[in-house]
C-alpha cells in the first residue's frame, strides 16, 4: 500500500497540471481524508482542497456534495460517478476500470453542505467563464461566507472585467459588512448602498442587527446612514417605476383620445364609434400579421411596420365614410351625431363579431419588442411598453407639426377657431371636416395597432378605451393638442398612483368623481381657448 | 335705494336723474383692449345712439352692462347707485336692463303669445311656474305689448314662421314688456326691407319717454331717421358725441368713418 | 309640441290608460283557450315595458323638453332598483340558502358578521320607497347643482353623466360595497307578503306600474302646459336668452333634472320585483344610451313618444333576441342611425306629418354644446 501511495505520488508529479499551493503533501492528505470519510475531519480538509487550486478540486468537491463522490477503502483513492453512471478517476477524469462492489459513495452531512457550498462557490470564482465568475460573485452577495472572503480577494486581484470586478467587490461588501472587523464594515456598508435593491436592503438591516450593543456607535451610525440611502433609493426607483407605468398608460390613451381631440375639436361632436377606430386598427395588425405568417414567414418580427399604414387607412376609410354618410347630415345637432355615432359603433362591433368571430385575437410581440430595459440599475421597463410610449410622443409630434405645419392643419386651425369666418374666407368646411375626420379616426387605427401589443384584439377592444378618452379630451380641453397630452398623461400617472393606496378599480371611480369635480370647477377643461374664439 | 346718491372717484355725486354711469371701463382679451377707459352717461328717459365701426367696443360696451363680461377696471352705476360690476347676468335682468342681440333670438318653438309670456314671468319663482298662471296686470302688459309691437293677429304662430322684421319686433317687444327701465337694441335694423326699417323707427320713437334706450347701429340713414343724440365709439373710447348732424359734421368722426355712409 | 297645443291631453291618458287595461282583460276575462288569452308568463314581461316607458317619458322630460341629453339615467333607474332589491332581500329573512336571519346569502358567502348600517330600516316598505325617491333624487340634485351652476351643457354633460354611471357600474361591481357585487341582488320570495312570482301579485305589480305610468305622463303633460315648461324650451333653444329675460333657468333645470331622476328611480323599483333581479350592468354607459333611442323612435319631446318608443324598441328586443340574436345589435345600431337621419321627430312626428301636419325638422341645438365661456 505504501508503494502505490508512493506510485501515486510519481502520477501526481508527472501530471500536466502540478499541484500548487502551500503545501502538496497537506492537499494530498485532505484528499485522503475525504476518502477516509471522517465527518469531523473532512471540513478543513475541503477548505484546504478549496485554496489548493487543483484542477481536480473543483469536480471532486463537486461530485462531494451532490453524493457522486466514491471512494476505494483499500488505498483511500477517489473516484466520481458521472450522473450517467460511469465511474472515472477522480484526478485524471478518465473512465477507471474498477469493480464497482469495492467503492462506496463518501457521505455528507449538512454541515459539510454549506462549507462545501462556500468552497465551490470560492473554486468558480477562478472559472474561466465569465458567467460563471459571475454567478459565483452573486452567490456569494446573497450567502456571504468569511471563508469565501481571502479566495475573493485574490480573485478579486488578478480580475480584468470591469463587470466581474464590481460583482466581487459587492459580494466581498456583502461578507465584510456582515462578517469583517469593525473597521471594514462601515466601508463595506457605504459602498453597498450605492447600488440599492432589497437583498442590499435586507443585508445592511441585517448587519445592524447583528451588531453587538457594544459596537462603536460610528458604526452602527454608518449602517443607519447606509439603510437610509437604500431606503430612499429604493422609494425613488418604486417610484419611478409606478410614474413609467403611468406614462405608459398615460400613453395609451393619448393615442385612443388625440384623434378625438381634433375631431372633437374641430366639429364639435363626440364619435361615439372612435373606440370601433382603435378597434379596426388593433383588426389591421392582426390580418397584415397573419398575411406576413403565410406569405413572409421570415419577416414576421416586422409585420407590425407593415400594419401602420394599413390601419392608418382602414380606420381613415370607415372615419371617412362615417363623416360624409352620417356626421355630415346632422351638422349643427350635436346631441343627435352622438347617438347615431354609438350606434355605428354598435353595428361596427356586431360586424366584427360575426365576420371574424367573438374570440380574441392574438397578435405577437415582435423580437425586439419583448424583454427588459434597464435605463438605471434597478429599474427595469418592459421593452413593449418603452416602444409604445416613444412611439406615442412620434405620433403626437408628428400631428402637432402637421397641425401647424401643413396647409390642411391651417384649414383645421382656423375651423377650429371660427367655423364661420373659415366658411367666409373661402375654406371648404366639409372637405375639411371630411379629412379631419379620417385624420382622427386613422390616428385611432394606428392607436389600435399599439393596443393590439398589450391587449386583447376582440371586438369590444374600444370599448375599453372609450369613456377614457372622453375623460381625456375633456379633461385636457376642448381644441387644444397639448392639453390632451397632458390631460392624458396626468389621468395615467394618477390612475397608476392611485392603484397600490386605492386599488384599481376604486382609484378609477376615484379618478372618475374627481373628473366630474373639475369640469364643474373648469367647464373649459385644462387649457380653454380664452376671448371670442371660445364662443365660436 | 335707487333714489340714494352716491360719491363718485371725482368726488362729484351721482344726480337723481341719471340712469346709468359707466367711467374708466377697461376691457382687455389677451392684450387687446376692446374698451379702454370708456365714459358715458345716460339720462332717465333718454334715447341714445351709439355707432362706430367694427371693434369700436360696442358689443363689448353691451356685455359689461348686462354682466356678461366683467372689466379690467372701472365704474358701473345704474339708478343712482347699484353697482351692476357686483352682479350676475340674472340680477341685472332683474334690475330692469333688457337687451337685444343682434341675433334674434326669440323661441321659435313658442308662439309670439307664449314668447312675451316667458318674457313676463321672467322672476318668478318654481312654484309660480309651474302652477300659476299669468293673469291681470301681466296679461294687460302682454296685450299692450302685442299692440305696441303691431303683432296682435299673429299672436298664436310659432315664432319660428315670422318674417325677419316681425322677429326683430317680437324680440323688442319681449324687451318691453318687462317694462325696463334700460332698453338695449344691438342693430335693430340690421337686415331689413326699407319699409321694416321705417316702421321700427317709428316704433323705438315711440318708446322715447316711457323707457332709456340704447340703440347700437351702423346705418346712419336709420340712426339720422331716429333723430337722437349719438355716441361715436372708436378703439374702445368715445371719439364724440352730440346730435347727429354736429357729430357728422365732426372732422375726427369723417375720418374715422371715410367711406362710410 | 303639436299634440301640447292642439291635441287633447285628457284623452291621450285615457287612451294609454285603456290600452294598460288590456293585458289584465286579456289575462282574466279571456278563456285560457281563446287565442286572444295572454299567459300568466307575459304579464312581467309587459310590466318591464311599463316602467321602460316610465323611463323614457323621465328621459324625454329632460331631453326632448330642456335639452339636456342625459347618458346616465340607467343609474337612476338603477338606484331606484336596488333600493327595492334591499327590501326584497330583507324580506327573504331566514329562507335563504344559508338561512341567516337577517344576512342575506351573499353576505353570509363574503364571511360577513354583521348588517352593514346601510341596509338597516330596508326591512321596512315605507323606509325603502323613501329611498327609491331619496337617493336617486339626492344623487340628481347635487350631481345636477354641480354641473348646471358651472353651465356645463351639451355633450359635456352627457359626457360626465356617462362618467357618472360608469362609475357607479365599477363601485356596485365590487362584491365589499355591499350590494351582492356581480350578482346583483336577486332569489326575492315576497313583496308586502305576497309571494312575488304568484300571478295575483304579477298582475298587481303591473297595474302599480301602469298607475305610475299615468302619473308620470299626467305630470308630463301638466308640465308642458305650464309657464315652467315653455321655460325649460325655451332654456332648450337658447338658455343664455332667458337668463337675460330674468328666468333662473338653474333652478328650473335642477327641478325637472331632479323630478326626472325620482321617476326613473320608481320606475326601476317597479321593475326589480317583475324582473327578479338587479345587478351592477343596469348601471353600463350602454344601457343607459339605449334609452335615448327609445325616446327617439318614439318622438322626443312628445307625450306619447317615448311610451310608444319604449315598446316598440323593447318588444322588438325581446323577439328579435330570441329569433336571431345575431341581428339584433344590427337592428338597434342601425335604429340610432336611422332615426337621427331620416325620423328626427319619431313616430309621433311622422304620424303628425302623415295626417298632413307638416312639422319642420327638430329645433337645431346650440350649435357647439358644451359649457358656456365667460369671455375674458
Amino acid at each position: 500500500m505504501r508503494r502505490l501511495f508512493l506510485f501515486l505520488m510519481l502520477l501526481a508529479a508527472l501530471a500536466p497540471q502540478p499541484v500548487r499551493g502551500e503545501d502538496e503533501t497537506a492537499v494530498r492528505d485532505a484528499f485522503a481524508t475525504l476518502a477516509a470519510g471522517n465527518l469531523d475531519a473532512m471540513e478543513p480538509a475541503i477548505g484546504v482542497i478549496a485554496r489548493s487550486g487543483v484542477a481536480w478540486a473543483e469536480p471532486v468537491l463537486r461530485a462531494l456534495l451532490d453524493g457522486r463522490l466514491l471512494a476505494r477503502q483499500a488505498d483511500r483513492a477517489l473516484f466520481l460517478r458521472t450522473p450517467e453512471g460511469t465511474v472515472l478517476e477522480a484526478e485524471s477524469g478518465t473512465p477507471a476500470a474498477v469493480e464497482a462492489r469495492t467503492l462506496r459513495p463518501v457521505r455528507i452531512n449538512n454541515r459539510l453542505r454549506r462549507a462545501l457550498e462556500a468552497a465551490l462557490g470560492s473554486l468558480t470564482l477562478a472559472s474561466p467563464d465569465r458567467a460563471v465568475r459571475l454567478a459565483a460573485a452573486e452567490k456569494l452577495f446573497t450567502r456571504p461566507d468569511l471563508s469565501a472572503l481571502e479566495p475573493l480577494e485574490r480573485a478579486l486581484a488578478r480580475e480584468a472585467d470591469g463587470a466581474v470586478r464590481e460583482a466581487f467587490a459587492r459580494a466581498r461588501a456583502a461578507i465584510l459588512v456582515e462578517h469583517g472587523p469593525p473597521a471594514a464594515r462601515a466601508e463595506a456598508a457605504s459602498l453597498l448602498a450605492s447600488a440599492a435593491s432589497p437583498a442590499v436592503l435586507g443585508k445592511l438591516q441585517a448587519a445592524k442587527r447583528a451588531l453587538p450593543a457594544d459596537a462603536d456607535p460610528a458604526l452602527a451610525e454608518a449602517l443607519d446612514a447606509a439603510v437610509a440611502r437604500v431606503e430612499t433609493r429604493l422609494r425613488l426607483l418604486e417610484f419611478a417605476q409606478t410614474f413609467f407605468q403611468g406614462l405608459s398608460l398615460g400613453s395609451v390613451l393619448l393615442l385612443a383620445a388625440i384623434g378625438l381631440a381634433v375631431t372633437f375639436g374641430v366639429m364639435g361632436v363626440i364619435n361615439m364609434a372612435h373606440g370601433e377606430m382603435v378597434m379596426l386598427g388593433a383588426y389591421a395588425t392582426w390580418a397584415v400579421q397573419e398575411a406576413f405568417r403565410a406569405f413572409l414567414p421570415g419577416a414576421l418580427d416586422w409585420s407590425l411596420l407593415a400594419a401602420l399604414p394599413a390601419a392608418f387607412l382602414l380606420a381613415g376609410a370607415a372615419g371617412w365614410a362615417i363623416e360624409r354618410s352620417v356626421i355630415s347630415r346632422l351638422y349643427g345637432r350635436p346631441l343627435e351625431t352622438l347617438l347615431a355615432t354609438f350606434g355605428i359603433s354598435l353595428v361596427l362591433q356586431q360586424a366584427v363579431r360575426l365576420g371574424i368571430g367573438a374570440t380574441n385575437r392574438e397578435v405577437v410581440t415582435p423580437s425586439w419588442m419583448s424583454g427588459l430595459v434597464e435605463p438605471v440599475p434597478g429599474l427595469a421597463l418592459t421593452m413593449n411598453r418603452v416602444v409604445i410610449v416613444l412611439f406615442a410622443l412620434a405620433v403626437f409630434l408628428l400631428l402637432v407639426a402637421l397641425i401647424r405645419g401643413t396647409r390642411l392643419g391651417l384649414e383645421i386651425r382656423a375651423v377650429t377657431q371660427n367655423r364661420r369666418m373659415a366658411e367666409t374666407m373661402g375654406i371648404r368646411t366639409p372637405r375639411v371636416d371630411a379629412l379631419t375626420f379620417a385624420l382622427g379616426s386613422g390616428i385611432a387605427g394606428i392607436g389600435g395597432v399599439a393596443l393590439a401589443q398589450i391587449d386583447n384584439v376582440s371586438p369590444n377592444l374600444g370599448q375599453a378605451y372609450i369613456v377614457d378618452s372622453f375623460i381625456v379630451v375633456v379633461f385636457g380641453g376642448v381644441g387644444n393638442l397639448w392639453g390632451t397630452f397632458l390631460g392624458a398623461m396626468t389621468l395615467g400617472v394618477v390612475n397608476k398612483l392611485l392603484e397600490p393606496v386605492a386599488g384599481a378599480v376604486l382609484g378609477k371611480i376615484l379618478v372618475l368623481v374627481a373628473l366630474i369635480l373639475f369640469i364643474q370647477r373648469r367647464p373649459q377643461g385644462l387649457f380653454a381657448l380664452r376671448g371670442r374664439a371660445a364662443e365660436a | 335705494m335707487a333714489e340714494i346718491s352716491r360719491k363718485l372717484p371725482g368726488g362729484r355725486v351721482l344726480e337723481p336723474h341719471i340712469l346709468l354711469y359707466l367711467d374708466g371701463v377697461t376691457v382687455s382679451f389677451d392684450g387687446f383692449k376692446a374698451l379702454d377707459s370708456l365714459s358715458l352717461v345716460l339720462e332717465e328717459g333718454e334715447l341714445r345712439t351709439i355707432i362706430g365701426p367694427n371693434g369700436a367696443g360696442k358689443t363689448t360696451m353691451m356685455d359689461v352692462i348686462t354682466g356678461k363680461t366683467r372689466p379690467d377696471a372701472g365704474t358701473v352705476l345704474f339708478r343712482g347707485g347699484i353697482d351692476l360690476l357686483a352682479l350676475d347676468e340674472t340680477a341685472i335682468a332683474r334690475l330692469g336692463i333688457g337687451r337685444k342681440f343682434q341675433k334674434p333670438t326669440v323661441f321659435d318653438r313658442l308662439t309670439v303669445e307664449e314668447n312675451l309670456e316667458l318674457a313676463t314671468q321672467g322672476g318668478w319663482g318654481l312654484g309660480r311656474l309651474l302652477l300659476g298662471r299669468l293673469e291681470g296686470e301681466g296679461r294687460e302688459r302682454v296685450e299692450r305689448t302685442l299692440e305696441t309691437v303691431g303683432l296682435a293677429e299673429l299672436r298664436g304662430e310659432e315664432a319660428g314662421r315670422l318674417s325677419h322684421g316681425q322677429r326683430q319686433w317680437l324680440e323688442i317687444g319681449m324687451l318691453l314688456v318687462q317694462e325696463p327701465r334700460l332698453v338695449l337694441l344691438d342693430e335693430p335694423v340690421a337686415g331689413m326691407s326699407d319699409a321694416e326699417t321705417a316702421k321700427t323707427a317709428e316704433l323705438i320713437r315711440s318708446l322715447e319717454g316711457r323707457h332709456t334706450l340704447v340703440v347700437v347701429e351702423h346705418d346712419m340713414h336709420f340712426v339720422r331717421e331716429l333723430g337722437a343724440k349719438v355716441t361715436v365709439l372708436h378703439e374702445g373710447r368715445v371719439l364724440a358725441e352730440g346730435p347727429v348732424e354736429a357729430v357728422q359734421a365732426d372732422p375726427a368722426v369723417v375720418e374715422v368713418y371715410l367711406g362710410r355712409s | 309640441m303639436v299634440e301640447a297645443r292642439n291635441g287633447r291631453p285628457l284623452l291621450l291618458l285615457l287612451a294609454v290608460g285603456g290600452a294598460i287595461l288590456l293585458v289584465p282583460v286579456l289575462n282574466r276575462l279571456v278563456p285560457e283557450g281563446s287565442p286572444f288569452h295572454l299567459e300568466d308568463r307575459l304579464v312581467p314581461r309587459f310590466g318591464k315595458y311599463l316602467a321602460y316607458a316610465v323611463l323614457a317619458v323621465a328621459l324625454d322630460l329632460v331631453w326632448g323638453r330642456a335639452g339636456i341629453l342625459s347618458l346616465g339615467h340607467g343609474a337612476f333607474f338603477a338606484l331606484g332598483g336596488y333600493a327595492m332589491g334591499m327590501y326584497l332581500m330583507r324580506q327573504i329573512g331566514p329562507r335563504g340558502v344559508y338561512a341567516h336571519p337577517v344576512l342575506p346569502d351573499f353576505m353570509v358567502f363574503l364571511n360577513w358578521q354583521e348588517l352593514p348600517w346601510y341596509w338597516y330600516g330596508f326591512d321596512r316598505f315605507p323606509f325603502a320607497l323613501l329611498m327609491v325617491v331619496l337617493v336617486p333624487g339626492t344623487l340628481a340634485f347635487l350631481f345636477g347643482w354641480l354641473a348646471f351652476r358651472s353651465r356645463v351643457s351639451g355633450v359635456y354633460l352627457s359626457i360626465i353623466t356617462q362618467a357618472l354611471t360608469f362609475a357607479l357600474m365599477l363601485a356596485f361591481f365590487r362584491n365589499d360595497m355591499g350590494f351582492g357585487g356581480n350578482n346583483g341582488l336577486t332569489d326575492f320570495k315576497d313583496i308586502l307578503g305576497f309571494p312575488i312570482t304568484s300571478p295575483d301579485t304579477r298582475l298587481a305589480l303591473y297595474l302599480a306600474t301602469g298607475v305610475l305610468l299615468l302619473v308620470a305622463l299626467a305630470i308630463a303633460v301638466h308640465l308642458r302646459r305650464s309657464p315652467l315648461g315653455r321655460l325649460l324650451v325655451a332654456i332648450r333653444d337658447g338658455e343664455a336668452r332667458a337668463r337675460f329675460l330674468g328666468h333662473d333657468t338653474l333652478r328650473a333645470k335642477l327641478f325637472v333634472w331632479t323630478l326626472s331622476a325620482v321617476l326613473a328611480g320608481l320606475a326601476g323599483a317597479l321593475y326589480v320585483p317583475q324582473v327578479g333581479i338587479i345587478n351592477p350592468s343596469e348601471f353600463s354607459p350602454a344601457a343607459s344610451i339605449e334609452i335615448a333611442i327609445w325616446v327617439a323612435v318614439g318622438g322626443r319631446d312628445t307625450i306619447l313618444g317615448p311610451v310608444l318608443g319604449a315598446f316598440l324598441v323593447n318588444g322588438l328586443k325581446t323577439w328579435l333576441t330570441g329569433a336571431a340574436p345575431e341581428l339584433w345589435l344590427f337592428v338597434l345600431g342601425g335604429l340610432f342611425v336611422a332615426v337621427t337621419l331620416v325620423l328626427p321627430n319619431g313616430i309621433v312626428g311622422l304620424a303628425a306629418a302623415l295626417r298632413g301636419r307638416p312639422k319642420r325638422p327638430a329645433a337645431a341645438e346650440p350649435a357647439v354644446g358644451g359649457a358656456e365661456v365667460a369671455r375674458g
